[in-house]
């Protein structure tokens, strides 16, 4: 399957992105489009600082009490007339799916979005059981004829573009589509339409989970959620066991800023609160419901002061969008089924059995914090990636060469004196590679560097070797601090409560 | 009361003409400036490597440096937010370091910062006649917070056109060890810089952070582009003693 490929390593993948200028071009096109709307819709909300602070409250309280939360959601649902399937990981989800298909005797399958469902590879344990599943989301359905996995968290088949989907439909359809929105479109909405009506189970995500109600609600722009949860039979819902919030209040807030930080819509085009299965007034709805609440690592994360607050994100993907590196290589990089900067610190945080596989995804950032800045709920993506990074260290998941960097660093940042002899040595051994005060030789370790750019050679003298010159030369000439300058700095001083 | 520069590491062995430049404009407000040698670096690349013992040692000697300083000022918003944000974190479990550490945050500037905030100096009165693009370096604005003080500057340089940089806010792709250690996506990341400064036909580049300028100058050259790369304080301190 591409696009999941444990066996590549990270470096190896963003090559592969890199190389693809299709993908690069239709990621960074899509993301532009997606921060461009994200601005507007928030710009014209206004105060959205506050609206983020108050996402950012609701989360942590919820993740805060997520015990109680979770029991009262689960409480809610049973009275509801719905089961609930506790998973405490992906091979738990798989078995209680299956049971529930063998129960239905079930054939096919129709999915609406589900990332969960892609965490615990649903498709490809049902179609070794000879079940039909298609998905339904245009995007999900795309990446599907493809053989692939999702490149985003909310538009999984960014890296396409209209060729491509063409090509896909038309070795599908058994006849040429042209390139045409409207045409793929309808292709793909007949197709379905035949796929929902004969489907003995329909498989959704969930977006936000209701605690005081039981409902569990899912955002989506096609409809295609309300045909899966109404049509077939039997509904089975994936959702990570953080996905709760405490009230249709919360879901106020919620509904404000999920579609606005991921597309730049103000509303999800359909928003379903769905309460346990079909009752005897109801006119649709399915006559069986099964939540499925999967843990997959996410429990070891309460209580962690570093990582908690990443069960607190909303699967918006505004932080891939604003991601640098996720415009340039897109999601199939990251290796694993969350993709950009919340991808980067869920892969190696949910893999912890896996770490000396995932621990180096946590490289794949500049440590720029647009992804923070773009958080609808504020969590601190940028921290995290150092955490994990310096957990890779203590575990000894780092290269040698450099750990010996770095050994060398500290032998020398914390001197002071060989700090100076270094820089003294170094004006000298460089020479041979300096010329018109840079350096262009790709030798060893320069390669990296210089394979873009030039280096810098290192000053013919170093600010602490010019100092006491300088600092000579300024007393020369003795300038008068203006009164009301000094009068400002000390007050700061004073503010701080220093006694000199 | 006592003023010191803190000049960081990259300044110090690459670029000195820059922590020169800031403290000549320093003193000509009669500032009196101290330059404690027993500064080295930050810490920033041992620690957002992982490398936490080895920043720690690192961060100490800049700890040590300005115990009794004022006023700590650096040409850098990155390691200034490196100071203001992890120093904390690396002295958690020594009390007395941490006491020390919380004071450096009280008292350490980026140039620019302690320029506009705390000397409330906006014109300098640099004349450069030059068409100007500015690259705002992602530490210093994200988490630093200093937005407006270069463009506060910058505006009142006597003869200077600024053109604004396409997509500015995006990083360069230095990143310190990820441009050695992801060579390609930086390499990307920053030829993507690089052309849309090359956009705005600026004949300057200027930032606050010699480490982004290192990355997008370094690219430039490499393409054979003969854009002049600054730090604000360079441009600034040439604008001022060309005046006089």
């Amino acid at each position: 399957m591409s696009g999941f490929n444990p066996t590549s390593t990270l470096e190896e993948r963003a090559r592969v992105a890199l190389n693809d200028e299709f993908l690069r071009n239709a990621v960074k096109y899509t993301t532009e489009k997606l921060r461009t709307n994200k601005k507007s819709a928030t710009d014209e909300l206004g105060n959205w600082e506050d609206w983020r602070d108050r996402g950012r409250m609701i989360r942590l309280h919820t993740i805060a009490h997520l015990d109680y939360y979770l029991s009262l959601f689960v409480e809610n649902v049973r009275k509801a007339g719905g089961y609930v399937h506790f998973a405490k990981d992906t091979k738990e989800a798989v078995d209680i799916t299956m049971k529930i298909m063998e129960a239905k005797k079930a054939k096919s399958v129709v999915k609406s979005k589900s990332m969960v469902s892609e965490e615990v590879h649903i498709n490809h344990a049902l179609e070794e059981n000879d079940i039909e599943v298609v998905e339904t989301d245009l995007g999900e359905y795309i990446i599907q004829l493809a053989g692939e996995t999702p490149s985003h968290i909310i538009i999984p088949a960014i890296h396409k573009n209209k060729q491509q989907v063409a090509d896909l439909f038309s070795a599908e359809a058994g006849e040429t589509l042209p390139p045409v929105t409207k045409t793929l479109a309808g292709f793909a909405r007949s197709k379905l339409r035949e796929k929902f009506l004969e489907a003995d189970i329909g498989m959704t995500g969930c977006n936000f989970a209701i605690a005081e109600s039981g409902s569990m609600v899912l955002f989506s722009n096609e409809g295609n959620a309300r045909m899966v949860s109404t049509v077939p039979k039997t509904q089975i819902t994936f959702m990570g066991m953080e996905r709760i919030i405490p009230s249709f209040e919360d879901l106020e807030v919620m509904a404000s800023l999920l579609p606005r930080a991921a597309t730049g819509q103000k509303l999800t085009v359909y928003m379903s609160a769905i309460n346990g299965p079909k009752r005897s007034e109801d006119s649709d709805g399915p006559e069986e419901m099964h939540i499925i609440i999967l843990d997959n690592g996410r429990s070891q994360q309460l209580g962690d002061p570093e990582f908690q607050e990443v069960l607190n994100c909303i699967r918006c993907g505004a932080c891939l969008n604003a991601c640098p590196v996720y415009r340039h290589v897109g999601g199939h990089t990251y290796g694993w089924v969350y993709s950009g900067p919340i991808g980067a610190v869920l892969t190696p945080v949910l893999n912890l059995d896996n770490r000396e596989q995932w621990g180096e995804v946590a490289n794949a950032s500049t440590l720029c914090g647009a992804c923070h800045e773009a958080c609808p709920v504020k969590i601190p993506l940028h921290d995290m990636l150092v955490y994990i990074r310096r957990r890779n260290v203590e575990e000894g998941i780092v290269k040698k060469a450099e750990q010996l960097g770095m050994k060398g660093f500290q032998i020398v940042a914390s001197n002071h004196r060989l700090f100076r002899s270094v820089l003294r040595f170094g004006k000298v051994a460089q020479l041979p590679l300096v010329k018109n005060g840079m350096i262009s030789s790709k030798l060893g370790p320069l390669k990296a560097w210089n394979s873009f750019r030039h280096a810098p050679a290192l000053a013919p003298q170093s600010f602490r070797d010019s100092w006491s010159e300088l600092d000579q030369e300024l007393k020369q000439t003795k300038n008068e601090l203006p009164a009301d300058i000094k009068q400002r700095m000390e007050e700061i001083v004073a503010k701080r409560g220093k006694q000199r | 009361m006592k003023v010191s520069l803190f000049i960081t590491c990259l300044s110090d062995a690459i670029y000195p003409r820059v922590g020169q430049a800031m403290a000549r404009l320093l003193h000509h407000y009669g500032i009196e400036l101290h330059f404690p040698e027993v500064q080295t670096c930050c810490g920033q690349p041992a620690f957002n490597s992982g490398y936490w013992d080895t920043a720690r040692e690192s961060a100490r000697t800049i700890i040590d440096a300005f115990e009794d300083s004022d006023f700590v000022i650096a040409p850098s918003g990155s390691c200034v937010s490196m100071i203001h944000h992890h120093y904390e974190t690396l002295f958690v479990d020594e009390p007395i370091y941490l006491k020390k550490a919380k004071d450096l945050i009280a008292k350490s500037y980026e140039f620019t910062q302690f320029l506009v905030k705390v000397l409330g100096i906006t014109d300098l009165g640099a004349h450069f006649p030059h068409k100007v693009t500015y690259h705002p370096s992602c530490h210093g604005t994200r988490l630093l917070g200093v937005k407006d003080e270069p463009y506060q500057l910058l505006e009142k340089v006597e003869g200077l056109e600024f053109v604004p940089l396409p997509y500015a806010e995006d990083c360069c792709g230095f990143g310190g060890t990820f441009a050695v250690k992801l060579s390609d996506i930086s390499g990307a990341m920053v030829t993507e810089k690089a052309e849309h400064v090359l956009e705005t036909q600026a004949e300057v580049l200027v930032g606050l952070d010699m480490g982004c300028l290192m990355n997008i100058g370094g690219r430039l050259q490499h393409a054979g582009k003969p854009i002049r790369v600054m730090h604000l304080a360079e441009l600034l301190y040439e604008g001022v003693s060309k005046q006089s």
